[in-house]
């Protein structure tokens, strides 16, 4: 099997979701090749032998430092044929998914996004494991092109370093002004902070925070943790915290290893967005509170109290 | 300006999800169904600026018979008309080639629907309606303005938003805050009995995947309780027992 990676990057660094995509394409038991885009260092490409690739195609054209959607599409598709790749993996995230969907009508490839197993590919057929209705359930698909798209949902696979190394090779995709009709403007992003979708562990805050001014409290428990901030529903809608902060059904959807709700009840719509998560722990003050049943463990008590000790003791243990 | 906006027919939010048939099937008992919440987004959004700039919406579904008392809410809302394929959404590809068949040649500016349906979570239809009909597609997609040919939409992004610039005709997979959810009055109720409902057949039988049969996920083990000034029990646990720090 002949497995392209698409890899993304921030801040010049591989991201995470990126290379368990890498680790992901090695487990399934072919050649794996990553396509690189834009401006990162050969050292970083390199060190994605270290998840199991054993070539890394880099795209560098200037242009290209940007997410263009239909740029990606053409240079990925294009590495996809010089390669003869049979499929394509690559994370779920805001540019993977809809160059993703490009290319799978582009190359007439089948493509499921979501996926959180390696395939099962026992008897000829092609079949994998999706996370469906927000995390709710699962479906088992069968791909039923000769080319096959995998858009893997975070942990989807666990890591296992090697000590290899991929040869970086230049790509010089072709590409038209046609490619690049559509002008990002303006890029505002929260630099150095943990990425909500690829952080191991998310630290969020509900209602029960009382107020933005409160928020060191989260943000000095997510720092003690290494984690990502996120927040309820109620919390974006008032502007406490942006948007992009907003974990649930209608936000964003996490799957860390730790996820601590604090002074957040836990309505259906929230647990949407982090059911998926490997242990949940609740802070809360009313003991009714129908998180604790979605929950591994459990504080009741007053969040103002509690978090700051637990952020303490963390410290404390490291 | 002529938007087109494609909505699906999928469980409520609150729904308790279960499976029949030896886990092939959808359990839709006591389930009710809603037209999708970013499909909701999108849908008010056109209204917003078909209200502002003149022009028409027409609500687009694939879906069974079953289907029609959503469509009509759409059309309650404030759409003028709707098209139903008549089909089971199967699958992202079998939707998308749907969408573009009805979009093809008539001249839509806009192709709007919600970033995911919520029962599939699939995200792929609008970018797979692009491809076929050439045209850029955008997701997800949260502020939308239009002036003469031109839009300017803002879409987020890992931790922030992205801002560009493009030309219509394009389709934009919707989440909010792009427009706040409209709630139909009883005038829009009244007139959405009689606004036109065009029923047409599959264009295209062309899937990309075949589902084998659904699961539900293990159930949680008993939580584990710490008193508050039991914190360091806690970090123990987490560290000894479930291994995450």
């Amino acid at each position: 099997m002949n497995i392209l990676v698409f890899v993304e990057s921030d801040e010049g660094k591989i991201k995470k979701s990126s290379q368990e995509a890498v680790a992901f394409g090695a487990a399934m038991g072919g050649t794996v090749t990553a396509i690189a885009l834009g401006s990162i260092e050969s050292a970083e490409l390199e060190n994605l032998g270290r998840f199991g690739a054993t070539k890394v195609l880099h795209a560098s054209d200037d242009r290209l430092s940007q997410g263009v959607i239909k740029a990606y599409t053409s240079v990925i598709a294009q590495a996809m044929e010089k390669i003869g790749a049979d499929v394509l993996v690559l994370a779920n995230s805001s540019l993977g998914n809809p160059v993703s969907a490009h290319i799978s009508v582009k190359l007439d490839a089948s493509l499921v996004s979501n996926v959180t197993e390696l395939p099962d590919t026992s008897g000829g057929a092609f079949t994998v494991k999706r996370s469906i209705y927000t995390g709710k359930a699962f479906a088992n698909v069968t791909l039923g092109k000769d080319k096959k798209i995998l858009a893997i949902k975070k942990n989807a696979i666990d890591i296992k370093e090697t000590d290899g190394k991929a040869t970086v090779e230049k790509f010089d995709a072709t590409l038209s002004d046609a490619d690049f009709n559509v002008k990002i403007t303006k890029t505002d992003k929260a630099e150095g902070d943990v990425l909500l979708p690829e952080a191991e562990i998310v630290v969020s805050g509900g209602r029960g925070m009382k107020g933005p001014e409160n928020w060191n409290i989260i943000e000095d428990l997510a720092k003690a943790l290494g984690a990502a901030t996120g927040c309820s529903k109620p919390v974006s809608d008032m502007d406490w915290r942006p948007h992009h902060e907003h974990v649930g059904q209608t936000g964003v959807k996490v799957s860390p290893q730790l996820y601590v709700a604090v002074g957040i009840s836990g309505a259906i719509q929230h647990l949407a967005g982090v059911n998926s998560s490997k242990y949940i722990v609740v802070i809360n003050k009313d003991p009714e509170a129908p998180f604790f049943k979605a929950a591994d463990y459990g504080v009741v008590g007053d969040a103002f109290e509690v978090v700051p000790k637990l952020t303490e003791a963390i410290k404390a243990t490291k | 300006m002529k938007i087109l906006v494609c909505i699906t027919h999928v469980p409520d939010t609150t729904s308790r999800i279960a499976f029949t048939d030896n886990n092939t099937k959808f359990d839709t008992n006591g389930v009710q169904f809603i037209i999708g919440p970013y499909d909701d987004y999108a849908l008010a959004r056109a209204v917003e600026l078909k209200e502002a700039q003149g022009g028409s919406v027409t609500v687009l579904n694939v879906g069974g018979a079953e289907t029609e008392p959503t469509i009509r809410k759409a059309l309650a809302i404030g759409a003028d008309d709707a098209i139903r394929v008549n089909a089971d959404p199967v699958d992202s590809l079998f939707v998308a080639r749907q969408i573009a068949a009805v979009a093809e040649g008539k001249g839509y500016d806009l192709i709007l629907m919600g970033r995911e349906s919520i029962d599939f979570n699939g995200g792929m239809v609008h970018g797979m309606v692009g491809e076929i009909l050439g045209i850029p597609a955008l997701s997800p997609v949260m502020q939308l303005d239009v002036d003469g040919g031109k839009a300017k939409i803002a879409r987020e992004i890992e931790g922030g938003k992205e801002y560009l610039e493009l030309d219509m005709p394009f389709v934009a997979g919707c989440q909010e805050p792009i427009a706040e959810w409209k709630i139909p009055n009883m005038r829009g109720i009244m007139s959405a009995r009689t606004k036109p409902l065009e029923v047409v057949e599959p264009a295209s039988d062309e899937k990309g995947t075949q589902l084998k049969g659904f699961e539900l996920p293990p159930p949680k083990g008993e939580i584990k309780m710490f008193e508050p000034d039991q914190v360091e029990e806690l970090v123990k646990a987490l560290k000894n027992e479930a291994k995450v720090l």
